[in-house]
């Protein structure tokens, strides 16, 4: 059992393909791995054993009828709990959306569930996406698989502790200023933000829609890559998504990295970076010049206004998009209420918790009047001009490379009453988002604490297929990918 | 900085009924937030253009036909309180 839940999906669907495994058994034996660790870290929201069970018997039916397989067939899966999956609650993590069952399929899972994927389980997230620990879920608090006095990053964490943790070898996440890639690094497993518009959101429950994008996690790059080729491409159900043809990211080009120029973003390699961190940012830029890649050192002054610039538009989009949980057509009614306005300020009062209060406060301030041109167009303009860095940037570079983040993973409870100390783990992850650009987190280290350490490597839009295969040409060199926590193998 | 009545302002727009002792909390925290995104102030933004989202705007049109995406019934099934096919809530109005 320990050996089939440590395998990659690329095997896992091998085994199946072949025959020596059936997807009950493969489905099984993940779910009691689940039973064993779930209740050590809590990553997961909702076991989702029946539709599991429905979809294995179904390829097992289709294997022994010798019908056409998809090319996921018999992985397992994590879908993070602020996707709609149909027939399943889409909680966000939220008392408000506590009894909310999804009446419909997001595209991004309906596109799985063809390619032969089994849904396991919905993790749990800070709610409606916005934390970047896990800890603002109205549920639970997810712990890092590598220790369990940390946050696992977030907004992410059960979907990124639940590949760390083996419960299944990918996952999905979502990401708007870093909820993928921040917790891959802070959890030691790959996460990947795609270009804005490369995955359809439809049915994706929007937090903030200029920034919003779906992302996998996994343990190996070509899993990784596996799971982006099949939930990319133009949706006609979401307007934001890009209509051009999905390249073959699977077909991994190692080479790709020799005589590729990668700059070092000097800004965040400076003050408030952990020391161990950024030796281990520069002994990954060693190993990449040994791979054949020119690394320089770029420097890009406007990234510091990454984050200012994130928490104005991020949260005037949030106080618009989460305006419609009014207690009116779905989800949380607060109880004695008699009017129509007590409905709706004691309904949202009650049902949301203090950090999306904060975040609805705070969009809406920017963009009530007298405050609009000060804040929100300011931010707008600014975001404009960090746009411009990266694409001045890319003149020079093929690919941009910092820390995932300032520290390895935190204490649970040590940042939770200070908001801005939270918002300061997202300074590297916030700048490529707001350009829309495509990156990718890759374990690189530990620190003395045995907490991972990551990386970000960032490409121009739809660059995705050269971050593949650089990181894959990383992953063949690398001592620290692929490690497993001692919990999930115990 | 904020004040504890631009709090109340903004609470009201907002349709949350806040507690007294989260206006307190947040007239705090909203002012050391904003404080430290007044640092946008020193940057030149003379004639640039505000960007609303990172791929080039266009205007997707689609054929305007119906279709049906929900049933009725399971749309219903996830109101906090139905009748007879509609969303119940409190009287409006006089």
């Amino acid at each position: 059992m320990t050996q089939l839940i440590t395998k990659s999906a690329k095997e896992l669907n091998k085994l199946f393909l072949s025959k020596e495994l059936s997807a009950k058994e493969i489905t099984e034996a993940f779910f009691s791995h689940i039973e064993q660790v779930d209740p050590k870290i809590d990553a997961l929201n909702l076991v989702t054993k029946d539709l599991a069970y429905g979809q294995a018997e179904e390829l097992d039916r289709k294997i022994a009828s010798g019908e056409k397989l998809g090319p996921l067939a018999g992985v397992p899966i994590v879908v993070k709990d602020i996707l709609c999956v149909q027939g399943l609650p889409a909680t966000c993590s939220s008392r408000i959306l506590e009894n909310f069952v999804a009446p419909y399929e997001s595209t991004a899972t309906a596109k799985l569930w063809d390619a032969g994927a089994i849904c396991l389980a919905k993790s749990n997230l800070d709610e409606f996406a916005m934390g970047s620990s896990t800890e603002n879920s109205a549920f639970k608090t997810t712990k890092n698989p590598w220790n369990l006095n940390m946050v696992p990053g977030g907004s992410s964490g059960g979907s990124a502790a639940a590949v760390a943790s083996l419960e299944a070898p990918v996952s999905l996440g979502t990401d708007t200023g870093g909820s993928v890639k921040q917790p891959a690094g802070l959890c030691g497993v790959i996460g990947l933000k795609p270009t804005y518009g490369r995955v359809s959101r439809y049915g994706l429950i929007a937090f903030a829609s200029s920034l919003d994008q779906i992302g996998p996690f996994s343990r190996t790059v070509y899993d990784l890559a596996l799971v982006l080729q099949h939930i990319s491409g133009y949706d006609p159900k979401d307007s934001t998504s890009i209509n051009i043809d999905v390249p073959n990211y699977i077909n991994l080009k190692p080479d790709a990295i020799k005589g590729k120029k990668i700059g070092l973003i000097k800004e965040l390699m400076g003050d408030g970076i952990q020391k161990e961190v950024k030796s281990s940012v520069e002994d990954s830029a060693k190993v990449l010049k040994d791979l054949g890649a020119e690394v320089v050192e770029v420097s890009m002054p406007k990234i510091k206004y990454g984050v200012p610039v994130y928490y104005i538009i991020a949260t005037a989009e949030a106080s618009s998009n989460l305006a419609r949980y009014d207690g009116v057509k779905y989800g949380f009614r607060a109880g004695g209420v008699e009017d129509i306005l007590s409905l709706y300020t004691k309904t949202r009062e009650e049902g949301f918790g203090q950090e999306v209060k904060r975040r609805i406060m705070l969009g809406t301030f920017v963009l009530s009047s007298g405050y609009y041109d000060a804040y929100y167009k300011k931010a707008q303009q600014v975001r404009r001009l960090v746009t411009q860095e990266f694409l001045n940037s890319f003149e020079h570079v093929d690919l941009l490379l910092s820390p995932i983040s300032p520290t390895t993973a935190f204490a649970i409870g040590s940042k939770i009453e200070d908001p801005l100390a939270m918002y300061l783990a997202d300074i590297a992850t916030i700048p490529p988002n707001l350009a829309g650009l495509p990156a990718i987190s890759l374990p690189c280290g530990f620190d003395s604490k045995g907490l991972p350490i990551g990386l970000q490597l960032i490409a121009p839009a739809l660059g995705e297929e050269l971050l593949l295969n650089v990181a894959h040409a990383f992953e063949l060199k690398s001592k620290d990918m692929n490690k497993v926590p001692e919990l999930a193998m115990a | 900085m904020i004040t504890k009545e631009q709090v109340e302002h903004v609470a009201k727009l907002a349709r949350l009924a806040l507690t007294d002792e989260e206006k307190e909390l947040y007239t705090k925290q909203l002012s050391k937030i904003l404080d430290y995104i007044d640092q946008l102030n020193e940057v030149n933004t003379e004639g640039v253009e505000p960007m609303t989202q990172p791929i080039p705007k266009v205007n997707v049109m689609r054929e305007d036909i119906v279709r049906k995406i929900f049933d009725k019934d399971s749309v219903l099934k996830n109101a906090p309180h139905e009748e007879y096919g509609f969303f119940r809530v409190p009287k409006i109005g006089e």
